[in-house]
């Protein structure tokens, strides 16, 4: 009796160490700008096509880094490099690290990969669902046991969608509006806790008063979520992000700080661009 | 408007106008008049006996057709339990999985499958299964008939997948689940009434085969508990009853053949009803 028992104390001390993402994260909040995601001379091909050259960037904890650059540039094919969406599509390649927390994410499980870097898409995309199962199916698919009852409703109001669906949440998520989809979209993706969440042109589909909303959403996540969002707006660019990265025929051409980006420009082509003369 | 080539046109309009019409109406006609004909002349032999009992010996008259009706269903539910899960698989790596050439060959195999003559299908089935065992049964005519649902099944099964769009399939593995995952919790519940539509057409297709039954099932004028003996089917006792030279036997085929047509009917209008309710796919 007593054997089996220290026997599984031992097991569950030899455990404990293999569980890095407290590590991780209580290190990161040590230094001085602590950095989620570090890309260095980042490849990306679609076949012999190459699509992204020698990206270096660096994504910092808790903030808004935003993407602009004119269509086809290759930041959407960025974004889903960092939780490698694109093994998804045939014959591509990708070259070079990136390193969420300071582990190289071609090395990781992609399931735990992805759970803990969420991604929000173009178009609202819910499942033919309910409401309440679209925001439980995270938990769901990777086996979470507590209860989903309290998770989905902190997920929907960390998605500032509680208020407008509570009382409907065993209805179909077709029966929502546009900008509800994409704002229960979030809360799925919120629901399993994420260190990052990708948003690829979140509000391009949405009205101006529903994209007001979900850039005051983006806000408060701040506390808890770092976040990549692309834009084709630099509007929306410079109102939501800390950080935006441009990004030209697949090379970054300049990052820095929101505020310095969009008033002093140090590249002439990041000033054309910013200033509407091309894209 | 006198003009001769502006009057011929008219008249050429009106002609190809009338005789798409006469082809369209002629399309529905015939199966009205199948039907008619069948009512007309099944109605007046159809009646509570030939549900509930056997067939009379030769020379009585009366009795029914209960045994091939059992034995129908028997043969549909063999053919179900071997064709469709086959066909679901083969169709789901077929739109999720397949690669191109393999599922180039796949594709065109299935649809060589699918034209390959029912009697054909028959005799590979008696060589397969009723030669080894020297007798006919069940299990032979479902074998037959469930070859004949995999590639009808398999077919509609991926279009109906294929109509699933893929931002759901993103969606689902952005969030970590594994494509089989993905398969199962979201692409298969988005397209359930479709593939479940395809499927009750496959079986409503081969409920009328009879080539394949003659000497797989072959038939019986008795019940036959099981699937290991000779079967009675409703398109294979048309087939003896009509041929045979009583007028009594005349008149129960054409029963049968109601009950038959009836049958198939309700499955096309169950599928319609599918569709209509939950949308061949669901989606945004």
């Amino acid at each position: 009796m007593w054997s089996v028992s220290e026997g599984s104390h031992a097991t569950a001390a030899k455990l404990a160490p293999k569980v890095p993402m407290n590590e991780t994260r209580s290190m990161a909040s040590e230094k001085e700008t602590p950095v989620r995601f570090q890309i260095s001379d980042l490849n990306f091909f679609y076949g012999p096509k190459q699509a992204i050259f020698g990206l270096n960037l660096s994504i910092p904890v808790n903030r808004v880094t935003a993407l602009i650059g004119p269509s086809g540039c290759g930041k959407s094919t960025f974004l889903r490099t960092l939780n490698r969406m694109n093994e998804i599509i045939r014959n591509t390649r990708v070259e070079g690290n990136i390193s969420l927390d300071g582990q190289e994410i071609h090395g990781m499980d992609v399931v735990n990969l992805r759970r803990r870097v969420g991604m929000v898409f173009q178009r609202p995309n819910p499942f033919p669902k309910s409401i309440y199962e679209n925001v439980a199916y995270g938990l769901r698919i990777n086996g979470y046991k507590g209860r989903l009852d309290d998770l989905v409703e902190s997920s929907l109001h960390r998605a500032a969608l509680w208020e407008e669906v509570k009382d409907y949440l065993h209805k179909s998520a077709f029966a929502l509006s546009g900008g509800q989809q994409q704002r229960l979209c979030i809360a799925r993706a919120l629901a399993v806790n994420p260190e990052v969440l990708l948003l690829d042109e979140p509000c391009s589909a949405l009205d101006p008063v529903t994209t007001a909303k979900i850039e005051e959403l983006m806000f408060h996540l701040k506390d808890s979520c770092t976040m990549a969002i692309v834009t084709h707006n630099m509007q929306q660019a410079a109102r939501a992000s800390d950080f935006t990265a441009f990004m030209l025929d697949g090379k970054l051409i300049e990052h820095s700080e929101t505020s310095k980006l969009f008033t002093t420009p140090k590249d002439p082509r990041t000033e054309a661009y910013i200033t509407g003369r091309f894209g | 408007m006198s003009d001769p080539r502006i009057m011929w046109r008219r008249a050429l309009n009106y002609v190809m106008l009338t005789l798409t019409g006469i082809a369209a109406l002629g399309v529905v006609s015939v199966l009205f008049f199948i039907l008619g004909y069948l009512i007309w002349n099944g109605g007046k032999s159809l009646n509570w006996n030939f549900f509930t009992q056997l067939p009379k010996p030769v020379g009585e008259t009366g009795g029914g057709m209960a045994n091939a009706i059992v034995g129908s269903l028997k043969l549909l539910m063999l053919a179900a339990l071997m064709g469709l899960p086959v066909g679901l698989l083969a169709g789901v790596y077929l739109a999720e999985f397949g690669g191109k050439t393999f599922s180039f060959v796949v594709r065109y195999t299935t649809d060589l499958l699918n034209g390959v003559p029912s009697i054909v299908i028959g005799i590979f089935a008696y060589s397969l299964v009723v030669l080894p065992v020297k007798h006919f049964s069940a299990l032979a005519g479902g074998v037959a008939l469930g070859m004949m649902v995999i590639p009808i099944t398999v077919r509609s099964t991926e279009e109906f997948l294929k109509a699933v769009p893929g931002s759901l399939r993103e969606g689902a593995m952005a969030l970590g689940a594994s494509k089989w995952k993905t398969i199962v919790t979201v692409v298969l519940p988005a397209a359930k009434a479709g593939i479940l539509t395809g499927m009750l057409l496959a079986l409503a297709r081969v409920a009328g085969e009879t080539a394949p039954l003659l000497f797989t099932a072959f038939g019986n004028r008795f019940g036959s508990p099981g699937f290991g003996q000779p079967t009675a089917s409703l398109p294979v006792m048309i087939y003896t009853y009509a041929i045979a030279p009583y007028d009594d036997w005349h008149r129960q085929a054409w029963a049968a053949g109601l009950v038959l047509l009836g049958l198939v009917l309700v499955a096309n209008l169950g599928a319609r009803l599918l569709l209509n309710r939950g949308g061949a796919v669901r989606s945004v």
